[in-house]
C-alpha cells in the first residue's frame, strides 16, 4: 500500500505543480546534451540533412516501458520542429509495438506542424526484434542516409557502441540517453554527449514541452530529496541503534 | 470520436493494471489486460515486418546505395518464413537457421564490441577532456587491471583492496541513485500517460 500512497501524493503533486507553471514558468538548470540537440535541430533543418532518433528495444510491458515512452514525448516534440525540413526525422524502433507508437508520435508531430501531408509511415521503422538485430539493421543505415544527428534515447544495452561506432563514421553528431546502466557506461565513452540517469525523462521538458511536463521534473526533483531525507535518516537511526 | 474513444480505453487500461498491483480484487482484470496485450504485441511484431518490408521495398524502387542487401534481407525472410511455416519451429532446419546464422553473426558482433569499446574509451579523452572522463578512465583501468588475470598473480593493492572498493562501494553506490533517478523518471513519465499528458497512442 505504500507504493499506491507513493503514486497518489506523486499524482497530486504533478497536478497542483502543473497549474502552478500555467502562471509563472520555470527555468531549467542546464544540460549541455540538451542545449546541443537545440542546435543540432536548426542545423538539421537548415542543412537539409536528417535527424535519427534511434528508440531502442525496450517492450512496452517490460521494465524498460517507462524510458520508452519518455522518448516517444521527446519524438513528439522533434518531429513537430523538424517535420518542415528536406528529409523528415526517421524514428527507430527494436520492438514492434514501439514502431507502431512511434510512427503515430511522428504523425501527430507533423499535424501539430500544420504539415500532416508530409508524413510518411516509414519514417517509423523497425530495425530488428533482437538488441543485436537492432543494432545490426541501424549500422548500414548511416552509409545510406544522409544523418546528421543520431540521438538514441530507450532501453539500450552495450550494443550502443556499435551503433554510435558506425555513426561517427558517416560524420554525425550523436547524443546517448538510456534507463540501462551498462548502455549509460558504453555511451558516455562513446557519444559526444551523453545523457545521464533521470535526464532521459527531461528532454520533453526541455524541448518545449507544456508546463506539465515542467511540473512532472518538479515532481522527480521534490521526490529525489525526499528518497534522500529518507536515506540520510535511515542511516542515522541506525547510526543512533534507534533501529 | 475514434481518438476520444482511444484515450478512455488507454486512461482505464493503464489505471487498471496499476491498481491491479495494489488491490487484490483487480488482479485477475489485470491479468487479462496484460495476456491482451501480448497478443497486441505479437499483432504488432507481424505488421513491424511488413513496415520492414515497406522500407525495403522503397529503397530498391528507387535504387539507392545499399539495394543488393535490401534484396538479401527480402530472400532470408522468404526462405526463413517459408521454412518455419512449412516445417514448424523446432524442425532441424530452422534450428540450424538460428545456430549457423544468427548465433555468429550476434557473436561476430560482441567480438566487435569490445574492440569498439577500447577505441572509444581511447578517444574519450579527445573528445572531451573533462574531470569526470579522466575519472571515468581511471576507473576502467584500475578495474581491469583489479580484475585481469596476470601471469605474476594477484597485484597486492589493486587487485585485493581497491578494485573491490571501487566495485562494492562507489560504483554500487552510483549505481543505485541512477537507479532510483530512473525509476522515479518512470513513475512520472507514467503518470503523465495517465493524464494523457502525453498520448503516444494517437492524438497530439
Amino acid at each position: 500500500m505504500t507504493g499506491l500512497l507513493w503514486i497518489a501524493a506523486s499524482l497530486v503533486l504533478l497536478l497542483i505543480l502543473a497549474l502552478w507553471n500555467r502562471r509563472s514558468p520555470r527555468t531549467y538548470r542546464d544540460l549541455p546534451a540538451l542545449a546541443r540537440l537545440k542546435r543540432e535541430l536548426g542545423y538539421s533543418v537548415e542543412a537539409g540533412t536528417r535527424l535519427h532518433i534511434g528508440l531502442g528495444h525496450a517492450n512496452l510491458i517490460s521494465s524498460g516501458a517507462g524510458s520508452s515512452l519518455a522518448s516517444l514525448a521527446m519524438l513528439r516534440q522533434l518531429s513537430e520542429r523538424t517535420s518542415v525540413g528536406d528529409l523528415p526525422p526517421v524514428a527507430s524502433s527494436g520492438e514492434a509495438s514501439l514502431a507502431l507508437l512511434s510512427q503515430d508520435t511522428l504523425k501527430s508531430g507533423y499535424d501539430a506542424a500544420g504539415a500532416p501531408e508530409l508524413f510518411e509511415p516509414t519514417t517509423g521503422r523497425l530495425v530488428g526484434l533482437s538488441p543485436l538485430g537492432y543494432a545490426a539493421g541501424l549500422m548500414p543505415l548511416f552509409q545510406v542516409e544522409p544523418v546528421s544527428t543520431l540521438i538514441l534515447s530507450g532501453r539500450f544495452g552495450a550494443e550502443a557502441g556499435l551503433i554510435v561506432d558506425s555513426a561517427e563514421r558517416a560524420h554525425a553528431t550523436v547524443l546517448g540517453a538510456s534507463d540501462d546502466l551498462a548502455a549509460q557506461s558504453v555511451l558516455f565513452a562513446s557519444s559526444h554527449e551523453p545523457l545521464i540517469g533521470e535526464e532521459l525523462f527531461a528532454a520533453s521538458a526541455y524541448l518545449g514541452g507544456s508546463p506539465s511536463h515542467t511540473a512532472s521534473l518538479t515532481v522527480q526533483d521534490v521526490m529525489r530529496w525526499f528518497v534522500i531525507l529518507v536515506l540520510l535518516g535511515g542511516a542515522a537511526a541506525r547510526l543512533m541503534g534507534v533501529i | 470520436m475514434i481518438r476520444i474513444l482511444s484515450v478512455l480505453i488507454a486512461v482505464l487500461a493503464g489505471s487498471l493494471v496499476l491498481l491491479g498491483y495494489f488491490l487484490p480484487a483487480l488482479q485477475p482484470v489485470q491479468n487479462m489486460l496484460l495476456r491482451w496485450c501480448i497478443i497486441l504485441v505479437g499483432v504488432a511484431s507481424f505488421l513491424g515486418v511488413f513496415g520492414l518490408i515497406s522500407v525495403h521495398a522503397d529503397r530498391i524502387r528507387r535504387r539507392e546505395k545499399g539495394t543488393p542487401y535490401s534484396f538479401l534481407l527480402f530472400i532470408s525472410l522468404a526462405a526463413v518464413f517459408f521454412f518455419t511455416l512449412v516445417l514448424g519451429p523446432n524442425h532441424p532446419v530452422a534450428h540450424a537457421v538460428f545456430n549457423a546464422v544468427i548465433l555468429p553473426t550476434e557473436g561476430t558482433l560482441m567480438a566487435l564490441l569490445a574492440v569498439t569499446l577500447i577505441y572509444a574509451a581511447i578517444r574519450l579523452l579527445r573528445r572531451r577532456a573533462d574531470l569526470m572522463s579522466i575519472v571515468f578512465l581511471c576507473t576502467v583501468v584500475l578495474v581491469l587491471i583489479g580484475s585481469a588475470t596476470l601471469p605474476f598473480g594477484e597485484l597486492p593493492l589493486i587487485g585485493t583492496v581497491l578494485q573491490p572498493w571501487l566495485t562494492q562501494v562507489l560504483a554500487l553506490g552510483g549505481a543505485r541513485g541512477i537507479l532510483i533517478g530512473v525509476a522515479l523518471g518512470t513513475l512520472t513519465t507514467g503518470l503523465r500517460v495517465l493524464m494523457t499528458i502525453d498520448r503516444p497512442y494517437g492524438g497530439s
